[in-house]
């Protein structure tokens, strides 16, 4: 075997690993630093696919920004594991059989037999000085620039989407604007009010002001 | 390596146009304030009659692909396209006052509704796997956002989190499927994948495999048995004029999806498929007509009565197919009659969640049954209206509804499933309780609420068309059939 082979195995067994501590990790916050590990592993991975930009894309996209904001949330949430895991035992079995017998058929149809290495033909090898990133860059711009733009659409509505979501006023808040504090007139806060002058005794003075205010 | 062709954007005229209007009107509606929002809806319903009027200048009849043949332009197209304007054009008439009675007239509303238009019509016109799944995310992702418009709602917030995460699921399952699609045949292109299926060079158990994941997320997509649990929940908890929304246009969507996949797609496989389609469609009908039943909401009722006629329209769709040769006749009048269906279905919901919006004002829903009873002494007319709607969904004789499910039981027992056909017809008539029990409230109960029904004049005119159109087109129904069957044969 090759070392390229051997690198293969050895990513793809880590991959498989993290993918799994992914899905029992206890702590969400370890859960999503072993996404990280699936995610480095799938960029390398395909590296020895020669993806490069796929690969750079990967990590840079999901590792540098996705996963580092999806941490971000994670901490903030409070989030409350052991009534998350409640009914985990009590459902285990009926998921656990289900889940079995789907992966019994689906490796039935997937092993080896329609998409092994022995089916399906060797790719051509790419010519000298043949760039993958270019490749990509030309079909995007090109044959698959319909698909492109529509994905533009869709992120523009996910931006409309969040903003008409987020972007509103709690009626349960009681936070002040600086701006209106600042901007406030003498006339808002206060109010003159004309009155005759009082000469009875002091007992009958002292009702509110605002009770005679028409006056 | 520089053999590309600039696309024709000829055909994506109408597509191309919405997109522009919107980010017009994205623009305009920040400079609007609140009670000049009626320039938004104004500019909306522009941007629906101007796409309109695209659509039918540039119909022709020929089949023609563009964008590397991602993007398709048909006669079933062009059509389905004009139902959708209509039918969004409708929806935000009937759905204007509900949603300045509650403070949700913002101008997000009517983006969110156009790029949901938008997304409809890539689906309707797609020709390829990618542009059909790009379609159905855009929809998708702007209805999510709008079932959890109303912030304040705890109700709408959670059905929108289910809708988002079962939708979600519902997509994965859909992308693998399509994925194995890819892997049997090497092509994305719908075209393409029925090529292979024809010539036999496609592996005919990943296929199937892959064939299975599509069937289940069109189900969801259409909400049939054992995919519609998302259906009840947020067609309650979303507001009402969402609920309308949802219920209308995106069926037709939803049905072009179907089209797409299986009868383009896939015909060769037909006989795979149309087993599955009619488990669901059997199940859909029982489930739905004995759920609605015990549902004293009546958005969940016509939520549950929602699964049953997606699963009649499925009865249309599983007939094209009977024996060794197709026979194109039976083709088209199965499919036609799907067609049909899916019209009338979305005709008569606009119609009744039309007159709970109308029932319904400022602190009010007119959402549980017990708000329909004696509306026969506080608005005679709308009483009517609401019984003729009633009795089209119930399928009572000489009404919209009682055609289209005439004409899919034909196809059904044409094909040869007279015993699925006997099983929807027992259904049926259970189901007919659910929506007479309204019609006797209506009529013979007495009021419990005698505030007038305040309802601006447009809205009362066009719930009279509507009405009106279930009652006359099922005295007529040659027209929209004829429409149907032609559409379907010039794009066949």
């Amino acid at each position: 075997m090759e070392l390229t082979t051997y690198l293969f195995y050895f990513l793809a067994a880590i991959m498989v690993l993290a993918g799994l501590r992914v899905i029992t990790a206890r702590n969400p916050v370890h859960a999503v630093l072993w996404l990280v590990l699936a995610f480095f592993t799938t960029g390398a991975l395909w590296i020895l696919l020669r993806a490069e930009f796929l690969a750079i894309a990967l990590i840079m996209v999901y590792v540098g920004a996705v996963m580092v904001l999806f941490l971000f949330v994670v901490m903030m949430l409070d989030i409350n594991i052991e009534r998350l895991r409640q009914g985990f035992w009590s459902y285990l079995p009926l998921g656990a059989t289900i889940g079995l017998l789907m992966v019994v058929e689906m490796s039935m149809v997937l092993a080896g037999r329609y998409f092994g290495l022995s089916v399906l033909p060797e790719p051509a090898a790419s010519p000298a000085g043949y760039s993958n990133t270019k490749e990509l860059g030309r079909l995007l711009f090109t044959d698959y620039v319909y698909p492109f733009e529509l994905a533009s659409v869709i992120l523009l509505v996910a931006i409309i989407a969040a903003v008409v979501l987020t972007l509103r006023r709690r009626k349960d808040t009681k936070y002040q604007k600086p701006s209106e504090q600042i901007a406030v007139k003498r006339n808002d806060r206060l109010r003159i009010v004309t009155m005759a002058s009082e000469t009875d005794p002091p007992t009958e003075a002292a009702v509110p002001a605002n009770e005679q205010g028409g006056k | 390596m520089n053999n590309f062709v600039s696309p024709d954007l000829y055909p994506a005229a109408p597509e191309i146009f919405l997109l522009a209007m919107a980010c017009g009107i994205l623009l305009i509606d920040l400079f609007l304030t609140q009670s000049r929002r009626w320039i938004t809806a104004a500019l909306t319903h522009a941007t629906l009659i101007g796409c309109a009027l695209i659509t039918i200048f540039t119909f022709n009849d020929q089949v023609v692909l563009t964008f590397s043949n991602m993007f398709v332009d048909d006669a079933l197209s062009d059509v389905l396209k004009l139902l959708v304007y209509g039918s969004v054009a409708v929806m935000l008439v009937y759905t204007r006052g509900y949603l300045r009675d509650r403070g949700l007239d913002k101008g997000e509303f009517y983006l969110l509704v156009l790029f949901a238009t938008l997304g409809m019509m890539v689906m309707i016109s797609a020709a390829h796997f990618l542009t059909l799944y790009l379609g159905l995310e855009l929809l998708s992702l702007s209805l999510y956002a709008l079932v959890a418009l109303d912030r304040d709602s705890p109700r709408a917030t959670e059905a929108a989190m289910k809708y988002f995460v079962l939708g979600a699921l519902a997509s994965g399952l859909l992308l693998y499927g399509m994925s194995m699609l890819y892997g049997a045949t090497g092509t994305l292109e719908i075209g393409g994948v029925a090529q292979a299926l024809y010539h036999g060079s496609a592996v005919g158990t990943v296929m199937i495999f892959g064939l299975v994941f599509v069937v289940a997320g069109i189900a969801f997509k259409l909400g049939a048995v054992p995919f519609h649990m998302w259906i009840p929940d947020v067609y309650h908890g979303a507001p009402t004029a969402i609920t309308l929304f949802i219920g209308s246009a995106p069926k037709l969507a939803a049905f072009a999806m179907a089209m797409r996949l299986l009868v383009y797609g896939m015909f060769d496989l037909a006989e795979q498929w149309q087993t599955m389609l009619m488990i669901m469609a059997v199940l859909s009908i029982a489930v739905g007509n004995l759920a609605a039943i015990a549902q004293t909401n009546i958005k969940r009722m016509l939520a549950y009565s929602a699964i049953s006629h997606m699963g009649f329209m499925l009865l249309g769709l599983m007939s094209g197919v009977a024996g060794e040769r197709p026979d194109p006749s039976m083709v088209v009048n199965a499919y036609s009659s799907a067609f049909y269906y899916t019209v009338a279905y979305v005709l008569m919901s606009l119609g009744s969640f039309g007159v709970i919006l109308l029932l319904s004002r400022v602190g009010y829903e007119a959402e549980n049954l017990e708000d329909f009873k004696g509306l026969n002494k506080r608005s005679p007319w709308f009483a009517f209206i609401m019984m003729v709607l009633m009795f089209s969904m119930a399928g009572v004789p000489f009404f919209v509804g009682f055609f289209a499910k005439f004409s899919v039981l034909l196809a059904a027992i044409g094909a040869g499933y007279l015993w699925v056909a006997i099983v929807a017809v027992m259904f049926s008539l259970v189901g007919a309780f659910y929506y007479l029990r309204i019609v006797k409230l209506m009529y013979f109960d007495a009021p419990t609420d005698a505030a007038p029904i305040v309802a601006s004049m447009d809205m009362r005119v066009l719930l009279s068309v509507n009405g009106l159109a279930v009652a006359l087109l099922g005295i007529f129904p040659q027209g929209i059939m004829a429409l149907c069957t032609q559409t379907l044969m010039r794009s066949l």
